[in-house]
């Protein structure tokens, strides 16, 4: 992959569970909204730490990605982040 | 020579046409750069003139990448690009490149 040696590729099909469906949503919406460029959040993939980046599920990159975007892009905050977070990690348990 | 796509940003004039040999430019500057790594350095042909689009390199910094940068399919015998390749000799590898990764071969 990307010219290096990356082994045998298994294609396979999966169902795509709600959250990535609506993170690819979000991605379409505010691309589509001229909010963001495919660009920054490729950028933001590529600025990944590269145990996060060998780790992290496709959608999961990109939600990082698209995170880090929005706070570049002023549209939220890192506090506003934090907060929530905090609030969401509440409602579990 | 017209393109594959026409687009109205304003933009750089193509310097290369089908046919002609390019050879891409082997640097590794920082940002996010669209040139794959395995292909700096190496020497293909023009395949087509794709367009002229916005830079990604500034649009992924959130500048408009203006004005737009001619665009083409440049293609790379796979044997030059990897030596050890075993595959027939004439399979070739498309990639599409801006114009400023490439300089005349």
């Amino acid at each position: 992959m990307g010219g290096l040696p990356a082994g045998k590729v298994e294609p396979t099909e999966h169902d795509y569970p709600e959250w990535e469906r609506r993170v690819d949503a979000m991605v379409q919406l505010l691309r589509g909204g001229g909010r963001i460029t495919v660009d920054e959040l490729r950028k933001n993939i590529e600025s990944l730490p590269r145990e996060a980046y060998d780790q992290l599920s496709y959608y999961e990159k990109w939600i990082s990605s698209l995170t880090q975007t929005l706070i570049q892009r002023g549209v939220i905050t890192s506090a506003e982040l934090g907060r929530k977070m905090e609030e969401v990690d509440k409602r579990k348990r | 020579m017209s393109p594959q796509f026409v687009t109205d940003y304003p933009a750089l004039a193509p310097l290369f046409r089908p046919g002609q040999k390019v050879k891409v430019r082997a640097g590794a500057p920082l940002g996010h750069i669209r040139t794959p790594f395995y292909i700096r350095g190496h020497v293909g042909e023009i395949e087509r003139l794709c367009g002229a689009f916005p830079n990604p390199e500034e649009l992924a910094q959130m500048r408009d990448g203006l004005p737009a940068q001619p665009l083409y399919r440049v293609r790379f015998k796979q044997k030059e690009v990897w030596p050890d390749y075993r595959g027939p000799d004439n399979d070739v590898v498309e990639i599409e490149i801006f114009q400023h990764w490439l300089e005349k071969a």
